[in-house]
């Protein structure tokens, strides 16, 4: 029977990972994603999760380790982190994707230290960019759910065979409380059936070898030749190009089958119709710019705001598609590609950078290490930017935008830098 | 320079999947010239030798570079046994001893075999 709950978005997770069936569960304790793992193994303790295996471990490198064990011999597995700990599962992570093992690894995101933080920004989830899982953002604990149960499904397909990370901020919606409806089995049984796996263990030894370590070039052999690194990262990229698809699909399968979707699986969006501003971000961005939405177009503002659920594969197509609409577009990042700018920005930007109509855009950066981003801060900001629209030495600044921060109240204005100098 | 075709591209990305392939011996040369120790069955402590039934095997199974044999007895293939050690520790027996290679009778013959000089 589906059943709802009150929960937050950390057990949310551990929910789906329920509903899933996962075979292997490997993790490592860290705030804010702690609660994750202590549900699962209270589920597997009490026999709710006969079926699954949980490996306690010393780190998580070694949780990333057991899961890309476990996933090479089949089996459907599931990790989650945070920050730090995030950073030690690194080498694990590349392995994993280089693999094209159908892993899902929840991220409850958290800034990167030092200085030494557990509040929330996206820094460590941006971070795992290149690593080539797959990357969705939630704004919601029922999209979390959702969105655990879509990950293994387009993980899985054999269209795919590339890991996922679903990420939602840290205390934002890891520690709070929301109503999320937890499905019936049967049904997401239906959806996500089990693994398939595309190794098969009864044939390990006569299955076409791969060296020990790749050569740049194929190698030349008896039984067949085989790939050069080079081929292995093609089709990787390939994967990962050609997964939008199957995200879409997966998306309207979800719809029709559990009634919820989020956008068209790739980003959701507010006010769009008639906008002429469209805000981009993600995750607690997003849903805090729905309120600047909505208070811009109180002041007569015609603002929209486009939620990128689909961080990687990157969704360039669709974002050319909308944001070649409107003149000016503002990114909000709670990230930074330190030394350039907000991710969502410049990669917005490479991504418009061959359109005929492209944008405008201006970024800010907000809210690091869980501080607060008041819609008054995103409205602003908006403002400013319509304000210096046509301003061509502001757009050609090479300098970023922090917003909110308060320096004068630690003795560092503008004031007490000339005071100094006198 | 052929167009792209996509159908083509997406068959690749299905293709070429590195976990779907296992690796073969001898990929990474003769690493049995590596070992400074190797691994020696004692026999009458062996539980698959004394039950002559494929029952414990773990040497087999954790030997990071599969090169014991899932038979009776077990036979290490000295060309690429790294000497690591694993298999006796794993062994619930004590039946595998690591013995130091330059005591070991065969040392030399492996070294040279490989190509290389057991006194260098
Ligand atoms: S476990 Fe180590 S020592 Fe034992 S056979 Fe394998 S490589 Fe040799
Ligand atoms: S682990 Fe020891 S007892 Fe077991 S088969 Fe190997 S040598 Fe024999």
């Amino acid at each position: 029977m589906p059943e709802k709950l009150v929960i937050t978005g950390n057990f949310a997770a551990a929910y789906a990972c329920k509903s899933a069936n996962v075979d292997v569960v490997a993790a490592y304790p860290i705030t804010p994603q702690s609660p994750v793992v202590e549900k699962i193994s209270e589920f597997v303790e009490s026999g709710e999760m006969p079926d699954t295996q949980f490996i306690c471990v010393e780190s998580e490198h070694s949780a990333m380790a057991a899961c890309v064990g476990a996933a090479e011999a089949g089996a459907r597995v599931f990790t989650a982190s945070s920050a730090n700990g995030l950073a030690l599962m690194f080498e694990l992570l590349c392995w994993c994707a280089g693999a094209r093992l159908p892993a899902v690894v929840c991220i409850a995101s958290r800034a990167l230290g030092a200085p030494w933080t557990v509040w929330t920004d996206h820094q460590d989830a941006i971070s795992m960019r290149d690593t080539g899982f797959m990357h969705q953002f939630c704004e919601t604990n029922q999209e979390i759910y959702d969105s655990v149960l879509m990950a293994y499904r387009i993980a899985e397909d054999p269209r795919v065979f590339l890991p996922m990370f679903v990420t939602y901020d840290g205390y934002l919606l890891s520690h709070t409380m929301m109503p999320v409806q937890i499905e019936d089995p049967e049904k997401v049984r239906d959806f996500l059936p089990p693994l398939k796996t595309h190794v098969d263990v009864g044939e390990l030894g006569e299955t076409r070898s791969v060296s020990a370590v790749i050569p740049p070039d194929i190698t030349v052999r008896p039984e067949g030749n085989t790939p050069g690194y080079m081929e292995y990262r093609y089709a990787m990229q390939k994967a990962h190009e050609y997964a939008i698809d199957v995200i879409e699909e997966v998306n309207r399968e979800f719809k029709v089958k559990f009634g919820r979707s989020y956008g068209n699986g790739i980003y959701t969006s507010y006010k769009i119709e008639d906008a002429d501003i469209l805000i981009f971000g993600i995750g607690s961005v997003a849903s805090q710019s729905r309120m600047a939405v909505d208070q811009l177009r109180s002041e007569g503002i015609k603002a929209g705001l486009i939620s990128l659920k689909l961080f990687r594969p990157f969704p360039v197509k669709h974002l050319r598609e909308i944001f070649t609409r409107v003149p000016l577009v503002v990114v909000f990042d709670r990230d930074v590609a330190y030394g350039y700018e907000g991710v969502l920005a410049y990669e917005l930007k490479a991504a418009l950078y061959p359109c005929q109509n492209r944008p405008i855009i201006r970024s800010y950066i907000v809210g690091l290490g869980g501080r607060n981003i008041p819609t008054d801060t995103l409205t602003k900001a908006v403002k400013r930017a319509i304000k210096e629209k046509d301003d061509s030495s502001v757009q050609l600044d090479p300098h970023t935008d922090f917003l909110d921060l308060d320096l004068d109240r630690l003795g560092l204005s503008i004031e007490d830098m000339q005071k100094e100098a006198q | 320079m052929t167009p792209r075709n996509e159908q083509y591209e997406r068959w690749i990305a299905q293709k070429i999947l590195a976990a779907r392939q296992t690796t073969t011996i001898g990929e990474a040369g003769k690493t049995g010239t590596w070992r400074t120790i190797r691994p020696v069955l004692i026999p009458e402590k062996c539980l698959v030798v004394k039950s002559g039934k494929p029952t414990c095997h773990k040497c087999w199974l954790y030997c990071p570079e599969a090169t014991v044999s899932r038979s009776i007895p077990p036979v290490f293939d000295y060309d690429y046994c790294k000497g690591c050690g694993i298999c006796a520790t794993e062994c619930p027996t004590e039946a595998i001893q690591m013995v130091p290679e330059k005591e070991a009778p065969s040392c030399a013959e492996t070294i040279a075999n490989a190509g290389g000089n057991a006194d260098a």
